[in-house]
């Protein structure tokens, strides 16, 4: 098993401009069931991807792809049309935290916003809207979501995952790159990749993952890569400590940051003397999870942690 | 983004939450010239001369080149010597503080140089109170915070007295309700007038961060008059930058002058960069492996010069600009350049760099470490370019190869 996302999930992508069929692309050479794109200027408009498929991820299929994908004017309409129930959303800031509460109002069970930049205020309102759906919102701001071998939404590069027992979860995009590259190359493959984001609101916690990750009987341990800000690697830690039973890996991004200065991320600020690199890592460690000196040892705590 | 106190509470005034009267000045003749009016139009013979610059406990600093002029000062003089004392003494203040380095609690030993003043009419107070609409990480909304004990650092308050820090959520869908202002007017201990003006100025707080999409308004201390007023005596507003474009006007009260000239180079190119004082300079994909990659660099002994994301969808010519201003930086002994390419392709990280030497040359030792999304294609750029740049293997390699090329 795995969380989120399995070969049977079915992908619309919403915002299908440059960017957004780059990745798409990708996703379908990975061998993604991308099944609907939505984009209200392209509507009815049909985009052709073709080019040699990525074995890295499934095996089996031939070495070369070429998908006709149908563009929607709305997600309602591609999900009538295609049985679609997950989303990329990679739709520009503005108009994103709408299409966010577009893809809750069709009924789907997950989207993914990878966009970059969306107003704090869009989020607040998209997350009160989407309170009360059954849709969960993994971002914005973030790398996306893969289960190695089955499905990739969103812009990790595939080739550097594999199938095995770990699970991953990070605000960080391209440090859960370096996570998964390391395990990748101890042998540790995993089940899942999730990046959470790095903006100070999104749709889904450390906690969330944890929990579904313990939950899954293929997941034996967790990566946990956080960064200064906030307070989610404290609460991760006090979830752990009470509640997984499965040996928790982790970094902290940040401890050379000074304090009071936005580290790129929206949320990595240390203010106030709060969320400080120092305050997670001591929160983590008394939890029990084994925390990385430097990035380059997250596969190496991993290995330790699963003992 | 940050504004002044000044430019917070125009914006605070003209959307009908009650501040003192008050003048800015950016030359002494400004600051003499705004004391009489000020007098006459208060009835107020007291007026406070305030610095203007992005950082808090102005009233205690003092100014490297006047040890004995604080931050922000009241000036009585008027009261026995008529508005001619009062502009008497503005005139010879103000004379020593424009152009001084203030430094205060928040702005580090080497201070900040004070190019703006506030004239601003004095204030009968009763009772001195804290509020702020901010944003709560935990629960994904803003908040209002309020507390009886104004005027003092925040944080401390909330690290000794945590029972006197009142939070109230605020829901997007209904905005701030009465029951919420009226609860927290009560509990603050303010009855009467007071009490009655209170609920409308919250309530006008809260439509305010959420018309010009501040991060936090801080009004530290919000005070009570001996006539019953509530007024906003200081006041700190913080802006979400992503959504700045929705709002002109705010964008324009931006003050260059307080922010180093290179961030403002960078931001400008759509770079996130970030000045520190070591000497290995890094250029990173990402917010969190550039930090990763400051922290590695410090692990491993040495001290990053920079934090530079040049983020998901840099292209070649950004990621050049990135790498000028690294090297624009005369304490940069040698770059890591760490790239692990997702939305980030590698080929356009190596072509940057490639086109960047060629602009500007290099002088310092390059290590470059890629992986990801093309990889290999940015490999062979940068082999057939000829350039000399060490390769790493991995963000460990990269850090000590280039600490030993610096030291």
């Amino acid at each position: 098993m795995s969380i989120l996302v399995d070969k049977s999930t079915r992908v619309l992508v919403q915002g299908l401009g440059k960017t957004g069929q780059f990745h798409t692309d990708k996703a379908i050479a990975y061998g993604t069931q991308i099944v609907a794109g939505v984009h209200p200027s392209r509507a009815d408009t049909v985009l052709h991807f073709e080019g040699e498929t990525d074995h890295s991820g499934v095996s089996g299929r031939e070495d070369l792809y070429s998908v006709d994908l149908q563009v929607f004017a709305t997600v309602k309409e591609a999900v009538a049309a295609t049985g679609a129930n997950a989303s990329a959303v990679y739709v520009p800031p503005p108009f994103a935290a709408d299409a966010i509460m577009e893809a809750a109002a069709a009924g789907l069970d997950l989207v993914v916003a990878i966009t970059e930049g969306i107003p704090v205020a869009d989020m607040i309102r998209a997350k009160r809207y989407l309170s009360d759906k059954k849709t969960r919102l993994i971002g914005p701001n973030c790398p996306g979501v893969i289960t190695p071998g089955e499905c990739k939404i969103g812009i990790m590069p595939g080739y550097i995952h594999k199938r095995g027992r770990v699970g991953v979860i990070s605000r960080s995009g391209t440090l859960t790159y370096e996570a998964v590259h390391q395990l990748t190359l101890l042998g540790l493959g995993q089940t899942t990749a999730v990046g959470i984001g790095g903006d100070p609101v999104n749709g889904t916690n450390f906690v969330d993952i944890l929990r579904m990750f313990e939950d899954d009987p293929e997941t034996e341990g967790v990566v946990l890569i956080g960064e200064i800000g906030g307070t989610a690697e404290e609460e991760a830690a006090e979830f752990v400590a009470s509640t997984m039973t499965k040996p928790v890996a982790g970094f902290i991004a940040g401890t050379s940051a000074p304090a009071g200065k936005r580290m790129g991320h929206a949320g990595a600020i240390v203010s106030g003397g709060r969320g400080t690199a120092t305050a997670k890592i001591e929160a983590m460690t008394a939890a029990g999870i084994v925390v990385a000196t430097t990035p380059s040892e997250m596969g190496e705590a991993m290995l330790r942690a699963l003992g | 983004m940050k504004i002044h106190e000044y430019q917070a509470k125009q914006l605070m005034a003209a959307r009908g939450i009650p501040v003192p009267l008050g003048r800015v000045a950016v030359t002494v003749d400004d600051a003499v010239a705004a004391v009489r009016p000020l007098i006459e139009e208060s009835g107020n013979p007291v007026v406070v001369l305030k610095s203007q610059i992005h950082a808090g406990g102005r009233g205690k600093g003092t100014f490297i080149e006047h040890p004995d002029i604080r931050g922000v000062t009241v000036i009585t003089d008027g009261i026995q010597g008529g508005p001619e004392a009062a502009e008497e003494r503005v005139r010879d203040l103000a004379s020593k503080m424009l152009g001084s380095t203030l430094v205060t609690i928040q702005t580090g030993k080497e201070g900040k140089v004070v190019n703006r003043l506030y004239l601003e009419q004095g204030i009968d107070i009763d009772r001195e109170l804290y509020l702020a609409v901010l944003l709560d990480r935990a629960v994904g909304r803003n908040i209002v915070m309020a507390s009886t004990e104004g005027g003092m650092d925040i944080e401390r308050v909330a690290d000794e007295t945590p029972e006197r820090i009142l939070r109230e959520e605020v829901d997007p869908a209904i905005g701030f309700a009465d029951f919420q202002a009226n609860g927290l007017s009560h509990q603050l201990g303010l009855r009467g007038d007071a009490a009655a003006n209170f609920a409308p100025f919250v309530k006008s707080l809260v439509t305010t961060a959420g018309e010009l999409d501040t991060d936090l308004i801080e009004i530290n201390p919000l005070v009570v008059t001996t006539g019953g007023m509530v007024m906003a005596l200081d006041g700190k507003m913080g802006f979400d930058d992503n959504a700045l474009y929705r709002h002109p006007d705010v964008a324009a009260m931006r003050d260059e002058s307080e922010e180093d000239p290179t961030e403002i180079a960078a931001r400008d190119a759509g770079l996130n960069y970030i000045k520190l004082d070591g000497t290995i300079g890094c250029l990173v994909n990402g917010a969190g492996l550039a930090m990763a990659t400051m922290d590695t660099i410090k692990h491993v002994g040495g001290e990053p010069a920079n934090f530079l994301d040049v983020g998901g969808g840099a292209a070649a010519d950004q990621v050049a600009t990135g790498f000028q201003i690294i090297t624009s930086d005369p304490n940069v002994k040698g770059i890591f350049v760490n790239i692990f390419g997702g939305i980030m392709r590698c080929d356009v990280i190596a072509t940057g760099i490639v086109e960047a030497v060629e602009r500007v040359g290099l002088k310092v030792p390059l290590v470059v470490r890629l992986e990801g999304t093309n990889v290999e294609l940015g490999k062979q750029i940068l082999r057939e370019s000829g350039l000399d740049l060490v390769a790493a293997d991995n963000l460990r390699d990269g850090a000590e190869k280039i600490l030993e090329l610096t030291q």
